[in-house]
């Protein structure tokens, strides 16, 4: 059992906030994912969970049990570091088995441990191999498997995936993942990447300034985001300036949308709001009628296995996805009639 | 590229060797032939083949000057680089511009020469002038008192001359090191103390060999801290080396004695290196 508690945590360098008053609930053996740009304070906050830095104020609670003076080397949290941090020194085996001879353990058994692990990772015989002679990938593994040695109760992950080329870090976010679930350990990564983040997380935690914005499943918050900047960060997003006309209608490019759920009661009717249409939610339609959107194609980037289609409308850039089997009959340059659809759509204050 | 191209750039490559040619190994084939050379009574030195020289050096007098040159120098390399390691290692974590300030401060120091650095600890640890006024003012001691000569002092010297050297070998080395290699050793439950020596130390090994193997040698040749800060029988082979050929007018004899030294230094030199490189081959 492992519940994480971060309750109003901040931490300061001089008169910058790295990371201003955060709380967060972190239930039993979740996959958590720090999400955000750089310098947004995810790292930090990873840093204070961990132990590495002092934190300015608030409180960190494991099971309950308030961590803010312990020392980072009696934690007995996991890390894989960004830079992956092995010892050139040591051999393999040596890294993995690092932390048990620290805790005094037998020959015998921190090398029958180094090898399980690597089996866990899928790097089987490599014990006695020196760091520099793994590649990028193995040598992923093995900071993964140096990360688990002692079954911790909790394992955070900086930006682990950041020095593998895309297809490997696509495979080894399934593979961290899968690995997650079979050891059931509580984790926290941190990552730039929403793409690794909704492939991973059970728990997305969005971050700027210091400040969470929003935390959620991914999907929740893929469908409903809280804000622009959010919209924009999770998948790719249309923001249009709307005028709010009552509690399920706006009005975008002059055209009046029914919203099948009823907008946040924090936004009023004069407020400046930005509905969000993802663009998968943008159809062209053949016959026009008073509702649809008058658009024209500005180009159209056929990637094989998608379509994008860029719009103008008005003064608006609008991006639509569509699957090969759907793509429309159309040219650049053609006049189009669009459609949202009404169901999917998200209004936010600006 | 044409012909004329060519033979420039020939000339050029072959410079290091020229210079090296000229400067180093004839100078020391000199020395060389003028060890074998028989000294004339009142005037300089003629041309011989004798190994009289090298016979009055292997006597225990000489044996005990080399011991004792070799073991201070040891002594004060490794004081030097146990010094300067963690030092660097604090300079390193502090802001840039105050790490700048301290390492030009370090480096004016290596502008000092041996005579100003060892007639400055002279004074400083005399009787009149020194730092046992201080004490016996404060009232550790009763009345001042010199700590020059001695060998304290004269080891003190000699690491004060070493010490910069030692930091300017190992700060790259160490500004060099991952930061997150110590912060993954504390993860994994190190202490400070135990990541430094189980993590820091053994992955700066070779640099710290390396910072050792300079000082070593740096301090072999001072001639001058061990006439200014050390009592006769801690003078070392340089002095009376100094000694034979500037006092005794002896040349033969001093350039048998330098080329003993050269050779002892080398051998230490190869064989700490031997012992130090790491045979599985890490760090390539």
């Amino acid at each position: 059992m492992t519940n994480v508690s971060v309750q109003n945590l901040s931490k300061s360098f001089g008169n910058f906030k790295a990371v201003d008053d955060v709380s967060i609930d972190i239930p039993d053996g979740s996959f958590v994912c720090l999400l955000g740009p750089s310098g947004c304070g995810k790292t930090t906050l990873l840093r204070l969970i961990a132990g590495l830095e002092a934190l300015t104020s608030g409180n960190l609670l494991i099971d309950g049990v308030t961590q803010n003076d312990i020392p980072a080397h009696k934690r007995n949290f996991g890390m894989v570091f960004q830079s992956l941090a092995l010892f050139p020194h040591l051999s393999v085996a040596e890294n993995i088995a690092y932390p048990l001879k620290i805790r005094g353990a037998d020959k015998q058994t921190q090398r029958a441990r180094a090898s399980e692990l690597l089996e866990l990772v899928k790097l089987p015989d490599v014990e006695d191999r020196r760091v520099h002679q793994l590649s990028g990938g193995q040598r992923q593994r093995v900071a993964i498997a140096r990360g688990l040695a002692i079954a911790p109760k909790l394992f955070l992950l900086d930006e682990p995936l950041s020095a593998l080329d895309a297809k490997l870090r696509e495979h080894m976010q399934i593979e961290l993942r899968l690995l997650q679930k079979k050891l059931d350990i509580t984790t926290i990564v941190v990552t730039h990447d929403q793409r690794e983040a909704m492939t991973m997380a059970d728990i997305v935690i969005i971050m700027d300034k210091g400040k969470i914005l929003q935390s959620g499943s991914p999907i929740e918050i893929y469908r409903k985001p809280v804000n622009g900047f959010v919209a924009d960060f999770i998948g790719m997003s249309n923001l249009l300036p709307c005028e709010i006309v009552s509690d399920t209608e706006v009005k975008v490019f002059d055209q009046s949308i029914l919203l099948t759920e009823k907008i946040g009661s924090e936004l009023s009717k004069d407020s400046n709001a930005i509905l969000s249409v993802r663009p998968e939610d943008l159809t062209i339609v053949s016959a026009e009628d008073a509702h649809d959107i008058k658009a024209e194609v500005s180009f159209i980037r056929d990637l094989g296995s998608s379509i994008e289609i860029l719009f103008r409308v008005q003064d608006c850039e609008l991006l639509a996805v569509c699957t090969p089997r759907n793509r429309p009959e159309i040219v650049i340059g053609q006049q189009v009639a669009i459609k949202l659809n009404s169901d999917r759509l998200t209004v936010m204050s600006s | 590229m044409s012909v004329q191209d060519n033979g420039i750039n020939k000339w050029l490559a072959a410079y290091p060797t020229i210079a090296l040619l000229v400067f180093f190994l004839a100078p020391f084939l000199i020395m060389l032939a003028v060890s074998f050379f028989a000294r004339v009574e009142g005037a300089f030195f003629e041309p011989a083949f004798q190994f009289a020289n090298y016979i009055r050096f292997l006597s225990p007098f000489f044996g005990r000057v080399l011991l004792n040159s070799l073991g201070l120098s040891t002594a004060a390399a490794i004081i030097a680089v146990c010094l300067a390691f963690p030092f660097t290692l604090f300079l390193s974590n502090i802001r840039r511009k105050e790490q700048t300030l301290i390492l030009v401060f370090i480096l004016s120091v290596l502008s000092l020469s041996e005579v100003i650095i060892g007639f400055a600890w002279s004074t400083l640890l005399s009787q009149t002038a020194g730092i046992g006024n201080l004490f016996a003012w404060l009232g550790f001691i009763d009345e001042p008192r010199a700590y020059t000569p001695s060998l304290t002092a004269l080891l003190l010297g000699l690491v004060y001359l070493g010490f910069p050297y030692a930091v300017l070998v190992v700060y790259p080395a160490i500004s060099r090191l991952d930061p997150e290699i110590p912060e993954a050793a504390r993860m994994l439950g190190a202490s400070p103390i135990r990541s430094f020596f189980t993590i820091i130390i053994p992955i700066m090994r070779r640099t710290m060999l390396g910072a050792f193997i300079l000082v070593f040698v740096f301090t072999l040749g001072a001639y001058l801290l061990p006439q200014v800060l050390g009592r006769p029988q801690h003078w070392t082979l340089s002095v009376h080396i100094t000694d034979q050929a500037i006092f005794q007018s002896n040349i033969p004899f001093a350039a048998a004695m330098a080329v003993f030294l050269l050779l002892v230094s080398l051998a230490l030199v190869g064989m700490s290196l031997i012992l130090g490189g790491d045979k599985k081959g890490a760090q390539t």
